[in-house]
């Protein structure tokens, strides 16, 4: 069956397809990870965007379940040039076009995603709508433009609170041969006994997974959850998590975070959650041109000098130019744009970073950070 | 970290001769990491010993010296040229192993010569087997299992430990001989007996069988601040078991999932981290296929072949990045040259699929075992770039120029189910023709895995081509089935063969339906920033964004190809430069070409890089939008000369030589009447096309003839027949192909070889020299030991050979280059043939005379006299230096190729002696080739009758030098008869110690032995020479060449005396 995606700006592509039959107006975005389809279609931060993949060749080795980031699959329509017939892996579950179809997923394939990736980058991001009837634009573009993410936060956190148990828990369900269980790799459990509070804007489960291989115990709060609740449980640190939109949209979740800036509980933020801290500290974000999406983006420690690759997925930036510094210093910066990649708070035991330290998909580069955060809960036992 | 400032000058070590597992790679990868170094202010020495590179221009480096690639020869330069750093990873495993030759002996340190790059420390981690296996063990990073023994008992404990199969290894034998795979004891006993025995220390390494495993590469960068990064990684459709270099491999990655990819990058970086190393490296991993159980196969400190293909790949330039990590600079403050915006700290993401395909030589090499093993055996390779995998592995085969098209190519109709079964567990170049066929005859891709151990992915997209051909073959030819072949990259000759119609009808039909190649860009981050580098490939299911630029004048340069015997690098370096002369005269440059490995595919080399295959249709492709005023065919070899017609009907000038002219040199009876009218002599001869005709025409001469293929390069095909018996047999070999040309019946005359290279600009004639062969005709000219000046010809004989290339050039127009080969017979000069283009002795002579003839070349095509380029035509006045130009052979990597010279050309590359008397350069050149004699002093010589003679005034001469001389029953007798003391050795089929158990017995030097004139009939000396080969002993099968040995010899015992020769001050 034909599809369409016609685009805010008037222009048509014309392909084939896949999915859910539905007819969808999303967010176009692109993303350049040429493995982890499985992990971006799974990962909430991705609610109400369409996502285009720029690797051509999609679905190659077919879905397995246990590396979903999150219960379901989010994006509301994928974008591809090619999804492959035949998957091949051993830990293969099913093929990904039986995926889209189970998860309600529509999409197009058969489209010059390329051409497309360029036209996102000269204009920017834009609304889009893929269906499989064919349309006037002069018909669709109000609705085109009408669009917005909205409060996309509380489509995605979860319901009630729940508890994840450390190591011990997750080594069961772990592969014999999986990395994660080869020994060396978590060689101490350096966060045994630490109880971590985890605000879900749309957590990402390798956040918790990261957390939980070094033996935190992890306690995930849906994301209207009150500081007063959260303090009162003593956590030994707070995460503030990924998650979707703009993030000035939350905003009566910034003011649950004000108040958990004022705690003197360490905090380690990601992504939204970096955003989330500097709008609540006082900083402003911003929408960028089309955003990093991938795996390949290079960060600098601005302590060190060093360079890490790392795993985003952002449309907006904290602007530092409205930064105080008496609050705030940048720790990262990106290497490619110069743009804010992490805040350091002064006087604080709070680090946010822009990126994906817990990565899947992308390069595990930056894992230390997990690290760091455990160090800075020991400290305050100590 | 800012530039080092004590770095100033540095000494770059080269590959040296091409050889099979090292080739035109390091040519890029130096060429690229001089460029940057000079790009920094610093000023580059050069050494290399293969005069075929661009690296060792003068251009490319300030001080060159084409010389032996031996510690005592690079002591000497560094005392001269006093650099105060040494570059050591740009010239594969032959440079690295100097580098560390000269550290560990003190060398540089005490001569204030810092390591550049990696450490001497770092480079022995990763090399060293066992310090390897120790830190990959510290840090938890998993190798195969292994142990060297050294007897039988021992390997059998091993193996039972491990567990069957293992692999056997024995240590120092060229080739992997000896080695093996073995599932039982009875087989490791054997092997392993077998291999303690060639070994010549005596041991064998025991290893657990990875065989059938995934195998994927990364190519990792590093900068001394700790900063790393992946540039890409690499996926073999050919599991392990196959050399990677020998493998048909895709990037990035197709069946590995994000868990498995980043496991391995982690891994890599892991390993990178732990050793240390500060620039490219590359790291081959094993991957289970059903679990995550990994071993690191090995580690590589240094660019490689795989890191040139990862960045033709990718566009990211490792050799340029390494080198400025080299002198301190971090990846951050590098700028990405392709977007100019991003910086090299960042890993390149592709947005299309690359395939690679080896160029192997069993085409030259048709006694040899076409099976693929660990050890590398393609020449070259070819890639392609396509949105799809389908796409890109149809564009790679077509790129190969093997007479093959798509998967049908190799014809395996004939087989059964059954014996398509058996013929899958053959693991050979041809590996993919016979899944394809398998898939046609309805075996399952599940039984085709099964034996192959070819993931399914891989072999479901060769399915996908299958089912391609049969619609087209049985289905209407409708608009949507010519798109989605079109999308598969299927080329129109194969549509219109399997659809039943005209090449022209498919073309004609495309243009109805507005069915064309779209350019896409090449551009490290898959469109997320802009590019300012067009590196383009095509495809069928996109829009343009090849944008046709209008500039005063515009020249389409046709590369040449895969790297093959007989068209290797030279032909990349006359394209470089002949590209570097358009552009320096204000001509925006073109490029096509499909070399992974080659300079000219470099992203900064034309204006504009097309990475397509060169097929008429393909290059059209890129004419359509380009609209070149002209293009230039002389200096891509016989790829570029056989695109002329298709050029011309696609209405593109061709600049230079007019086609008719190139005809007439090749159209035997148009160049009869040119020589007939110049009244110069040739051979008698004539044309034919069946064996009938031949022999018809032999007999007219009379025996010995010359028989070969016209319009072929480096004497494919080409053999000296004795009797119609051979004539069948060689014509039988020729017409394998149908040939569009006649072939050549010549009568054999022996007398002296000599050659020219020369410009023309279509009134005046410029020759730099002339070169004479050591071998006399009948060793082709590209295995031949070619010497410049002529030594031995008389005065009169040159000025013929200038009179009459003077001649030959006017009455063919040629403007641009021309290569002419003559025979001396006493003072009669005859010639052997006209090519009106570059040759393989263009660079050579080049760098030698100091005479730019590329650049001349090009300038005279655009329009330029030689007179007005500074220049007084005629023969040039002979240089101060003598050159000798040594082949250099693989013989040892091809099982069963026989390495017996004759009309065609087996060398894979050469290297250069210079010197001011004739015995240095001969004994540099001997050197550079890696002869070096003696060890033992003893020395085995078995020659035909016809030989004797020779045999006996060359063995006096090594028996004078104190060698002992063995020989077989007759030799030894002509031997012992003339009075020189030679012991018989027993033949092969005779009682032991026969002479296979004295090469064997690891005491012998040098196997002089020559072949019974024509084909070898004798197993005899075919096993001798191959046991000679595969066990490290010199071998010579032609009399002139062992008497050149034994006059360096003569001359051998100051290699510490040698003086090098800075070719910038030629």
């Amino acid at each position: 069956m034909k599809a369409y995606l016609i685009l805010e700006d008037g222009t048509v592509f014309e392909g084939t397809h896949i999915g859910a039959e539905k007819e969808v107006v999303s967010e176009i975005v692109f993303n350049t990870s040429m493995a982890g389809y499985l992990e971006v279609l799974t990962d909430p931060s991705y609610a109400g965007q369409a996502v285009c993949m720029t690797y051509p060749l999609i679905g190659n080795y077919g879905i397995c379940r246990a590396d979903m980031e999150s219960k379901k699959a989010w994006p509301d329509a994928l974008i591809v040039r090619e999804l492959s017939r035949t998957p091949s892996n051993f830990r293969s579950d099913l093929s990904i076009q039986e995926f889209l179809e189970e998860q309600g997923i529509p999409g197009i394939a058969g489209i010059d995603t390329r051409a497309l990736t360029r036209i996102l980058r000269e204009k920017g991001t834009m609304n889009g709508m893929i269906t499989t009837r064919k349309q006037e634009f002069a018909q669709v573009e109000p609705v085109l433009k009408a669009y917005t993410t909205g409060k996309v936060v509380e489509k995605v956190t979860c319901d009630k609170a729940y508890v994840t148990k450390g190591y011990d828990h997750i080594l069961p369900h772990l592969d014999e041969n999986d990395p994660a269980a080869k020994p060396g790799i978590v060689k101490e459990l350096n966060g045994a006994g630490l109880k971590v509070a985890l605000m879900d804007f749309g957590a990402k489960n390798n956040i918790i997974r990261s957390l939980a291989l070094r033996g935190c115990e992890v306690t995930v709060y849906p994301a209207l959850t009150s500081a007063e609740e959260i303090l009162s449980s003593h956590p030994d640190g707070i995460m503030l998590s990924n998650g979707p939109g703009d993030p000035k949209e939350c905003t009566s979740v910034i003011e649950e975070i004000k108040k958990l800036y004022a705690s003197d509980v360490p905090i380690f933020a990601i992504c939204l959650g970096h955003q989330l801290m500097a709008l609540a500290t006082g900083a402003d974000t911003y929408k960028m041109k089309y955003g990093h999406r991938g795996g390949n983006h290079p960060v600098k420690d601005l302590s060190t000098g060093r360079v890490y690759i790392s795993s985003q997925n952002h449309g907006y930036v904290v602007d530092t130019d409205k930064l105080d510094p008496k609050i705030a210093t940048p720790a990262f910066i990106n290497v490619n744009d110069q743009t804010n990649e992490g805040l350091t708070y002064t006087g604080k035991k709070i680090f946010t970073v822009q990126f994906h330290p817990e990565a899947c998909p992308g390069p595990q580069d930056t894992g230390f950070l997990f690290d760091r955060f455990i160090r800075m809960m020991k400290e305050g036992e100590e | 970290m800012p530039k080092n400032p004590n770095v100033k000058k540095v000494l770059v070590i080269g590959s040296g001769p091409i050889v099979i597992g090292q080739a035109a790679e390091f040519d890029y990868a130096g060429t690229q990491a001089c460029r940057s170094l000079k790009e920094e202010g610093v000023e580059v020495v050069l050494v290399n010993s293969n005069p075929a590179t661009i690296m060792t221009d003068k251009d490319i480096a300030d001080e060159v010296y084409i010389e032996p690639l031996t510690a005592a020869v690079l002591e000497k330069i560094i005392e001269k040229e006093k650099p105060d750093s040494l570059l050591p990873n740009m010239g594969g495993q032959a440079g690295l192993n100097l580098g560390m030759e000269l550290a560990e002996s003190g060398f540089l340190a005490s001569h204030n010569v810092t390591l550049l790059g990696t450490t001497a420390e770092t480079i022995r981690k990763a090399e060293d087997r066992l310090e390897f296996k120790e830190t990959m063990e510290k840090i938890g990073e998993p190798c195969a299992a292994s142990l060297v023994v050294e007897n039988i008992p021992d390997g059998v404990a091993f193996a039972a430990q491990i567990g069957y199969p293992v692999v056997l290894r024995p240590a120092y034998t060229l080739g992997g001989s000896g080695g093996g795979i073995a599932h039982n004891q009875a087989q490791l006993e054997e092997i392993l007996a077998n291999g303690l025995r060639l070994s010549r220390v005596g041991q064998v390494l025991v290893e657990r069988c990875i065989a059938g495993w995934k195998e994927i590469e990364y190519e990792v960068i590093r900068d001394a601040a700790g900063n790393c990064i992946t540039v890409c990684n690499m996926e073999n459709l050919d599991p392990v078991g196959v050399h990677t270099g020998d493998s048909i491999v895709v990037a990035p990655s197709q069946t590995l999932g994000d868990k498995e990819y980043q496991m391995l990058r982690s891994s890599a970086l892991n390993i990178i981290n732990e050793l240390k190393i500060t620039g490219g490296c590359n790291v081959q991993f094993a991957l289970h296929p059903t679990s995550f159980e990994y071993c690191v196969i090995e580690v590589n400190p240094r660019v490689s072949r795989s890191s040139a293909l990862a960045s033709k790949a990718t566009g990211y330039p490792i050799a340029k990045v390494a080198a400025k990590i080299a002198l301190g600079y971090t990846l951050d403050e590098i700028k990405n040259a392709i977007t100019g915006k991003t910086y090299a700290s960042f890993e390149p993401t592709l947005d299309y699929c690359v395939v690679k395909i080896p160029r192997l030589p069993f085409d030259k090499f048709i006694t040899a075992k076409r099976t693929l093993t660990t050890q590398m055996k393609a020449t070259g390779e070819v890639m392609s770039i396509c949105s799809n995998f389908e796409g890109g592995l149809m564009k790679a085969i077509r790129s190969l120029e093997q007479h093959v098209d798509c998967l049908r190519s190799y014809d395996f109709t004939a087989l059964d189910k059954e014996e398509l079964l058996e013929r899958l567990q053959i693991i050979d170049d041809q590996r993919i023709w016979v899944i394809a066929e398998a898939i046609r005859k309805g075996i399952s891709q599940e039984q085709i895995h099964e034996i192959t151990k070819v993931d399914l992915w891989f072999i479901d997209k060769i399915a996908i081509l299958t089912e391609m051909e049969h619609r087209l073959e049985t289905e209407e030819l409708t608009e949507d089935l010519l798109r989605e072949a079109k999308r598969l990259e299927f080329p129109d000759t194969v549509i219109a063969r399997l659809s039943g119609k005209k090449e022209e009808d498919i073309k004609a039909l495309r243009d109805t339906y507005g069915l064309h190649a779209a350019f896409k860009m090449v551009d490290t981050c898959a469109a997320e920033f802009e590019a300012s580098t067009p590196y383009y490939y095509s495809v069928y299911d996109g829009e343009n964004e090849a944008t046709e630029t209008r500039p005063e004048k515009k020249v389409l340069v046709l590369g040449s190809g895969p790297i093959r015997i007989g068209q290797g690098v030279e032909f990349d370096y006359c394209s470089v430069h002949a590209t570097w002369a358009f552009s320096r005269a204000g001509y925006e440059t073109i490029i096509i070409n499909n070399n992974p490995e080659t300079v000219s595919t470099d992203f900064d080399i034309a204006d504009k890089l097309y990475f397509e295959p060169l097929t008429p249709e393909d290059v059209e492709n890129v004419v359509r939008i380009e609209k070149p005023d002209g293009a230039v065919v002389q200096f891509g070899g016989q790829t570029a000369i056989k695109l002329t017609e298709s050029l011309m009907k696609m209405g593109v000038p061709i600049l230079g030589t007019k086609a008719e002219d190139v005809d007439a040199a090749e159209d035997r009876e148009l160049f009869d009447k040119i020589l007939e009218e110049n009244h110069i002599p040739r051979a008698a001869g004539g044309t034919v096309y069946t064996a009938e005709e031949a022999k018809e025409v032999a007999n007219r001469l009379g025996y010995p003839v010359l028989v070969r293929p016209s319009y072929v390069l480096g004497g494919q095909g080409m053999q000296i027949a004795l009797s119609d018996q051979e004539i069948e047999e060689f014509m039988a070999v020729i017409n394998r192909y149908a040939q569009d040309h006649p072939i050549l019946v010549d009568k054999y005359l022996m007398g002296k070889e000599l050659e020219v290279d020369a410009v023309c600009d279509g009134t005046d004639i410029l020759i730099p020299g002339i070169m004479e062969h050591i071998e006399r005709t009948g060793v082709h000219s590209g295995d031949s030991i070619s010497v410049y000046p002529a030594p031995t010809v008389s005065e009169k004989v040159k000025a013929t050979i200038a009179d009459y290339s003077y001649k030959l050039a006017k009455a063919l127009h040629v403007v641009g280059l021309i290569n002419i080969q003559f025979i001396a017979v006493g003072e009669e000069v005859y010639i052997i043939e006209v090519n009106p283009r570059s040759s393989r002795t263009v660079p050579y002579i080049s760098k030698v005379t100091g005479i730019p003839i590329v650049d001349l070349a090009t300038q005279v095509i655009i329009g330029k006299t030689i007179r007005e380029l500074g220049y007084e035509p005629g023969l040039q006045k002979e240089s101060k230096y003598m050159a000798i130009k040594m082949p250099v052979f693989s013989f040892e990597k091809i099982r069963g190729a026989e390495i017996s010279l004759g009309p065609e050309m087996k060398s894979t590359g050469e290297c250069l002696g210079i010197a001011q008397d004739f015995k240095e350069a001969l004994y540099k050149a001997f050197l550079g080739a890696g002869v070096r004699l003696p060890k033992y002093k003893q020395i085995i010589i078995t020659v035909k009758d016809a030989d004797k003679g020779e045999a006996i005034e060359i063995g006096r001469r090594f028996e004078a030098l104190g060698y002992t001389i063995y020989a077989t029953r007759s030799t030894a007798k002509a031997l012992q008869d003339a009075g020189v003391k030679a012991r018989k050795v027993n033949k092969i089929s005779q009682e032991s110690p026969t002479v296979m158990d004295l090469i064997l017995g690891h005491k012998i030097d040098l196997v002089i032995d020559t072949p019974t004139q024509g084909r070898d009939k004798s197993r005899d000396g075919f096993l001798i020479r191959r046991t000679a080969i595969e066990t490290g002993v010199n071998c010579i099968t032609a009399m002139d060449t062992a008497r050149a040995l034994v006059t360096s010899l003569e001359n051998a015992e100051r290699e510490e005396e040698l003086t090098p020769v800075n070719i910038a001050e030629i």
